[in-house]
């Protein structure tokens, strides 16, 4: 049999099961969604390098995976092994999903002051009102075959609602964790809405305690409204074996913001589509990224930014360093509508590749329908500038120390605008630590 | 701006095509349709060898098994290739010796597009082989470039006088197979230009051909090939314009390009074709595939294009760099107003150690055109010290057209330092206005704008062309502002 059939077998057999387990949950319209996404994903072709948006990424690696469907009785938690991504609990509100299921044990589920934060599963029971008009309807749940596979499965996941003019005082910290060693497929989807002058801060990690093979597939979709500020970081720290396929969509409105930050480190095949819409005028997004690779990693990441209307200012800056074999893709579109006059974006790639087996495949691009626009991006790649290590060395550094100094700052500038404290200076260690091993 | 100043400038933009007229001469036209027959038939009524034939027939059923390529960035209705008559020649039976003998209907068509054949080739010392339709008719400075041991002849000449030659290097950049309107042009190339500079040789003078497309509904399929043998050095100018014409005319030609140890190849483009109406009614599609190789060491090869004309225009002039230390340059400037269409730009294949490249692309549209740059730059593993720059910038000019830039960067190799910088921006109304206190009209303030912004590419041009730019510029922008 044709593998990608096989596949498409493999990943529709859980359905049944996930219908059963819904009770009431599956006359809900949010059922119509995943049965025509899964009808989608069985229908739609598995991409290979022939199309355009996987030129760079050869997925046949997943074709071979035997997928097994958590359940409940996969949670199983070694709170030793979670001390390291739930340090300083008390400064965040922590959701916890172990080998994909919600941990409420490990979580703290609030509702206060307007502000919802709560598992996925949890919401679509109490607060399905909310949720019905977004969800699935954000993002186009047949965006890619990954997308309408992780629609066919929404379940697991995480919902954010903050109502009008609050400010939530912490930051929401996500732990999408695995502890086993089993070919597990993990689908999060995540829910963010932002009502008018509200603001959320908003951290994604995806770790693990081994290193096994499985497959995340999470769709994140988002909405900010009126005058509303998302920050959302995401820190992907999977098994070096694992797969990690994300697609997220945030829609913008008006004198809104919305900051994101993706940084890479784990996985061998990463791939990111993130895409932002602005829907109201004056708004502001940013998209930074960074990206560790060594070994045979693959870390492919595409973004979209849709200047659908006049007034706003988009800002993007991907970093990457490359080791060993490992391979980077980035692939940054801009998009200025015919009406979005006085648009302002920015765009930017640099690349250090480290070794003389490490490959980058970048492709800016810049699609413009509008002529009263500043519109600029850029893309370098090269190694690390000698007479910048010269000068180091005649101060005193050794060469190891001296190339580490320089990467540092080098990777750091991505995320340097993160306002979140703790995180920003976690991710400066990491980064530390991963150019020392 | 004011409404008079409105006026004025649609006045302007209504203007018909200046180059548009047709000639009346007796063209040998065949029958419409492409089979096996078709390319038998060009290769008979050619005089070809046996193996240029083989040649033909194996291109051609290359294309039968191509699929009609869809990814460029432009829209136009599917291409009928059974109703395109693939080969016209204006009949003449005998050979010429001098300008006196060409029919003087047609060197009064050359005398409205500005091209006084025996002028030039008194005051500008340029050597024009000049292509009426599909043959050429009238080649000078012949004799003086023999004497250097300089072969510069239409392709069939070659093909018969030079068949080593042709044969060694013919398909040896763009082979048969290489796409689907190369193939094409592979099996029914009508005719083109030949040029081989031995080792050693500086060619003396700005070698030049100018096309022009005439009989109506015949695609034009030119194919040139130049080889510069070690330490010679050439210039090639190429040039077009076209008559006016109702239904969509298809040119693909092909040029490819062989630079050897320490040689240098110049080539320019001029390309002024009919660009269709103001309603997008008619123009040419110019489907090109240019390609050159820098085969030996310190060689280098440069192209230089100005792209004004045309409906579509989708071609992407590349250079592969194999030699140690050879250099590849592209600088271009396309410019699309109202309905034309453009998808052009390079590739660069770094495949030698020390290799440069530069690429410098000046997009422009006006009206409700779309400007796309597409570019490849690839670092082979084995590649080290390579370096790319790249810069693409695009000026938009009224707010109903586009501009696209979609650079490919392929890198493999730690030691490659590859930038590439890309702006869109539009004509400021402060630079409009320090130029119209100036006492220049808005008019002339955008083309000298235009022209500044042009700059970096037109120094690259030879003289006579660059002046030629110029004036093409202002007619191509002309009714645009606003």
């Amino acid at each position: 049999m044709d593998k990608s059939l096989e596949f498409k077998e493999k990943l529709s057999s859980g359905f049944d099961s996930l219908e059963a387990s819904l009770n009431g949950g599956s006359k809900l319209p949010l059922h119509e969604i995943r049965k025509n996404s899964l009808k989608f994903f069985l229908e739609a072709n598995y991409p290979t390098l022939k199309d355009e948006e996987w030129k760079y990424t050869n997925l046949t690696g997943l074709l071979d995976l035997n997928f097994e469907f958590p359940d409940n009785k996969s949670s199983l938690l070694i709170e030793s092994e979670l001390e390291e991504f739930l340090s300083e609990r008390e400064k965040y509100y922590n959701l916890v999903f172990i080998n994909g299921v919600f941990s409420p044990e490990s979580s703290d589920l609030i509702k206060f002051n307007g502000i919802i934060v709560s598992d996925l599963k949890f919401a679509v029971r109490n607060y399905y009102n909310l949720i019905e008009p977004h969800l699935g309807k954000i993002i186009n749940p047949e965006f890619t075959i990954f997308t309408a596979l992780n629609s066919a499965y929404i379940n697991e996941g995480v919902f954010i609602h903050a109502h009008k003019n609050k400010v939530l005082d912490r930051p929401v910290r996500i732990v999408y964790f695995n502890n086993s060693d089993r070919n597990y497929i993990y689908q999060p989807r995540n829910l963010f809405l932002l009502e008018e002058n509200s603001q959320v801060k908003v951290i994604e990690v995806y770790a693990s305690s081994n290193e096994s093979t499985y497959f995340t597939n999470s769709v994140t979709e988002g909405l900010v409204e009126d005058r509303a500020i998302l920050e959302h970081v995401k820190l992907q720290q999977e098994s070096k074996s694992a797969f990690h396929i994300t697609a997220t969509d945030i829609s913008v409105k008006k004198e809104a913001q919305y900051h994101a930050y993706n940084v890479a480190f784990g996985s061998i095949l990463t791939r990111n589509d993130i895409n932002a819409r602005f829907a109201g005028e004056h708004s502001e997004i940013t998209l930074n990224g960074l990206f560790l690779g060594s070994g045979k990693q693959l870390i492919d990441n595409h973004t979209l930014i849709d200047h659908a209307v006049p007034h706003c200012r988009s800002h993007q800056l991907y970093k990457g360093v490359l080791n060993g074999l490992s391979r980077g893709v980035f692939n940054g579109k801009v998009m200025v509508r015919k009406d979005a006059q006085k648009t302002n974006a920015f765009q930017e790639n640099k690349t250090i590749l480290m070794s003389d087996d490490a490959r980058i495949d970048t492709k800016p691009q810049l699609e413009i329908f509008a002529d009263d626009v500043k519109c600029t991006h850029g893309a370098t790649i090269g190694r690390l500038n000698e007479d910048s290590i010269f000068y180091l060395r005649s101060r005193g550094f050794g060469l190891e120390l001296a190339r580490t100094t320089l990467i540092n700052a080098f990777a750091t500038d991505a995320v340097h605008t993160i306002t979140i404290d703790d995180i920003r200076n976690q991710i400066e260690e990491m980064i530390a630590a991963n150019l020392s091993s | 701006m004011s409404t008079t100043e409105i006026n004025e400038i649609e006045e302007l933009a209504n203007r018909e095509y200046k180059y548009g007229f047709v000639t009346d001469i007796e063209s040998e036209t065949i029958p419409i349709g492409l089979s096996e027959d078709t390319v038998k038939l060009i290769s008979q009524k050619k005089e070809e060898p046996a193996w240029m034939l083989e040649w033909r027939l194996k291109a051609f059923r290359n294309w039968k098994k191509m699929a009609y390529p869809k990814w460029p960035n432009v829209n136009y209705p599917e291409i009928d290739f059974q109703s395109i008559s693939y080969y016209s020649a204006p009949k003449q039976k005998k050979q010429l010796n001098s300008l006196d003998e060409v029919d003087p209907e047609l060197l009064r068509a050359f005398q409205k597009l500005g091209i006084p054949l025996e002028e030039q080739k008194i005051l500008s010392g340029v050597a024009v082989d000049a292509v009426f339709d599909s043959v050429s008719v009238a080649t000078t400075f012949k004799s003086k470039l023999n004497e250097m041991g300089i072969i510069f002849c239409s392709m069939s000449e070659a093909i018969k006088e030079h068949p080593d030659l042709v044969r060694k290097y013919i398909g040896s950049v763009v082979p048969q197979g290489d796409n689907f309107y190369a193939a094409l042009n592979s099996a029914v190339f009508s005719d083109g230009s030949f040029v081989y500079v031995p080792k050693g040789v500086r060619c003396p003078m700005e070698l030049s051909t100018y096309f022009r497309i005439n009989a109506a509904n015949t695609g034009q399929f030119e194919r040139t090939l130049i080889v510069a043998d070690e330490g010679s050095y050439v210039s090639y100018l190429e040039g077009c314009t076209a008559p006016q014409r109702d239904e969509n005319q298809l040119h693909a030609a092909i040029v490819e390009l062989v630079a050897m140890d320490n040689a240098q190849i110049k080539y320019s483009t001029i390309q002024n074709w009919y660009a269709g109406d103001k309603s997008g009614k008619g123009g040419i599609y110019n489907f090109v595939t240019k390609r050159g190789i820098c085969k030996g060491v310190n060689s280098k090869i440069s192209w230089t294009q100005v792209e004004t004309g045309s409906a579509i225009t989708w071609k992407y002039p590349s250079c592969i760099l194999q030699g140690e230390n050879s250099v590849g340059e592209f600088y271009s400037v396309a410019i699309t107003n109202n309905h034309q269409q453009a998808d052009t730009g390079t590739k660069m294949i770094h495949i030698g150690k020390n290799t440069k490249s530069t690429i410098v692309s000046k997009g422009i549209s006006a009206g409700v055109s779309n400007n796309t740059y597409r570019g490849l730059v690839k670092i082979n593993r084995k590649a080290q010290n390579s370096r790319n720059y790249s810069q693409c910038d695009s000026l938009l000019i009224g707010d109903k057209c586009g501009a696209h830039t979609f650079p490919y960067l392929e890198v493999n190799n730690p030691t490659a330092i590859i930038e590439h910088e890309a702006t869109t921006s539009k004509i400021g109304e402060d630079q409009i206005f320090y130029l119209n206190q100036r006492g220049l009209s808005t008019e002339d303030a955008v083309s000298m704008i235009v022209n500044g912004y042009c700059k970096e590419v037109f120094k690259e041009l030879p003289m006579e062309f660059a002046v030629e730019a110029t004036k093409l510029l202002s007619l191509s922008l002309e009714g645009s502002v606003g």
